[in-house]
């Protein structure tokens, strides 16, 4: 167990203290206490169901805990009003499991959507280069008047990645970036997010169940089950023990 | 009493009735309804969807209700014939036609017309978009979806119905003309001319108001469906399916309501 104290941590972007979820009769989060630190990657691991979604959308305000107290950047956001929501989601870019991407809409459109509607004194010039800068960072310059039913899987994910990194995020949250994608693309995704770390200095929650991504861009791991983290540290320590669940979940990625 | 001896028991959470759920809907469908009148006075307004909205609802109804129409005024002008031939009265023909058009027809095969195509696109479209988490990812980054999908939506149908509802009475008298001329050698003037006599004021005031609220409800029904679609593909074509279904009940509900209406207005 790890023995962060109950107490809110000044220090971290993000702190979680005793987070609380359930749908029905089912406990999925019971007690979650994390912090994510400026400048890191903090990767998140954990089998399907076990919550991982639940919890950084709870970060966002797209669900509500039952109970527990999250803060960023110093404020609470359990008790946030909507205006004082919509500043933070500024400041946190989500990254959807299934990208997400307007499909009514070309890949620019997907781009300035957020930010003609945020940053409403760009002049049209401003709004391309940044549309253009996003894309060009996510490498799919050439891809900015095709639909998104026209991209591949890795392409999509790239492009909803780029998406939020238009708005300048300081926090970044991925959930599963690359989850059914071919190892090469998984490969060129986890060089992007530690890409993204580097350039912006953003601090990002990784969530992912790809251990070879974990291990890629992984400042730290914490690990997800029965509701709580029971182990976070480096990629080293997480999986240096004899806890079965732990050595299962490692084996299950890499001998299968 | 509970006559379980632990203390930490928890109460069981008593699941509403069919009645509760009911109330529970209600009351959900009355906020969503709420929301969007806060969200549609307040800036800053979606123009450009809007207007595709409006396209989307008008213009590419246009086919569609330009054969029902037709085919409307030419099969109700046929069937009409006889009964007034008994009385040797079918020069009445136009008047009973544009009557019948503008009070009744034209708007209820307007809404249907639009209930199908319209609302279950709309319904569909939403569906898609809460399912694939494209809705959240509009309120994520800090955009507002419902004034984004919902107002235009919302805005775009309230204010095509009463136009397409005008432009199906007219598609609708030239089908009975094409009727009239042909059966009883009506010259277009005297055509025109019987129709105008025949139609008040109130006739076309009370379909504009009718198709507006028709035109509301489609809208509205369309979108609560879908914005509030259940996860899964299922959740898609139910809330596409459902919307249809709600919606053409609630049009004939408000038909009956307004016919009382306009009946007390004409009594004073
Ligand atoms: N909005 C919701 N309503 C009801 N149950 C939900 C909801 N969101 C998630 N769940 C349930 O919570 C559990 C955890 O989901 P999730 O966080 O998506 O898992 P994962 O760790 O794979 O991302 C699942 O059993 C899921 O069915
Ligand atoms: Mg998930």
């Amino acid at each position: 167990m790890d023995n962060q104290k109950r107490t809110m941590n000044t220090d971290a972007v993000i702190s979680i203290r005793d987070l609380r979820i359930s749908f029905g009769e089912y406990h999925v989060l019971r007690g979650v206490d994390l912090d994510l630190y400026q400048g890191e990657n903090l990767v998140v691991l954990g089998r399907s169901g076990t919550g991982k979604s639940v919890l950084i959308k709870i970060l966002v305000g797209l669900l509500k805990a039952d109970a527990g107290t999250i803060s960023a950047f110093g404020q609470r956001v359990d008790t946030m009003s909507k205006k004082e929501l919509d500043d933070l989601r500024l400041k946190i870019g989500f990254s959807f499991q299934n990208s997400a991407l307007y499909d009514s809409m070309t890949v620019r459109e997907n781009l300035e959507f957020p930010l003609v509607r945020n940053a409403r004194n760009l002049s049209r010039g401003d709004i391309d280069r940044a549309v253009e800068e996003a894309l060009e960072n996510v490498g799919l310059s050439q891809t900015i008047n095709q639909m998104p039913s026209e991209l591949s899987g890795g392409q999509r994910k790239r492009i909803g990645i780029a998406r939020t990194l238009i708005l300048k995020p300081d926090v970044m949250l991925y959930d599963e970036p690359t989850a059914g994608l071919d190892p090469i693309t998984c490969i060129d995704i986890n060089n992007l997010i530690n890409e993204v770390k580097e350039r912006y200095n953003t601090s990002s929650i990784v969530i992912t169940h790809d251990l070879t991504c974990a291990k890629a861009v992984g400042d730290r791991v914490a690990m997800l089950f029965d509701g709580q983290f029971q182990r976070v540290g480096t990629f080293d320590e997480v999986f240096d023990t004899d806890d079965e669940r732990v050595q299962q979940f490692y084996h299950y990625n890499f001998v299968e | 009493m509970n006559t379980n001896t632990t203390a930490t028991t928890v109460a069981p959470v008593t699941k509403p009735g069919r009645f509760g759920r009911m109330l529970l809907t209600l009351g959900d469908v009355a906020g969503f309804v709420g929301q969007f009148f806060k969200e549609v006075v307040r800036p800053p307004y979606e123009f450009r969807e809007i207007i595709r909205q409006c396209y989307e609802v008008g213009v590419r109804s246009l086919p569609l209700i330009s054969l029902t129409g037709f085919i409307t005024g030419i099969v109700f002008t046929n069937q009409s014939r006889p009964s007034l031939a008994e009385f040797g009265a079918t020069s009445w023909l136009p008047s009973l036609i544009a009557i019948a058009l503008i009070r009744a027809l034209a708007p209820l095969v307007t809404a249907l017309i639009a209930a199908g195509r319209v609302g279950s696109n709309i319904g569909a479209e939403l569906g898609s978009m809460r399912v694939t988490e494209q809705i959240d990812a509009m309120e994520v980054s800090a955009t507002n979806p419902f004034k984004f999908l919902v107002v235009t939506r919302v805005l775009a149908t309230t204010f095509m119905l009463p136009t397409l509802m005008v432009y199906t009475v007219f598609v609708g008298l030239l089908g009975a003309f094409v009727n009239v001329s042909q059966g009883e050698g009506t010259s277009f003037l005297t055509f025109i001319n019987q129709v105008f006599e025949a139609i008040s004021f109130l006739d076309i005031f009370s379909s504009l108001i009718k198709t507006f609220v028709f035109g509301f409800t489609i809208g509205m029904v369309g979108c609560y469906k879908g914005y509030n679609s259940s996860k899964g593909t299922e959740g898609v074509g139910k809330a596409a399916n459902s919307a249809v279904v709600t919606t053409m009940f609630l049009v004939f509900i408000e038909e009956l309501l307004s016919l009382q209406i306009v009946n007390a207005i004409r009594a004073v």
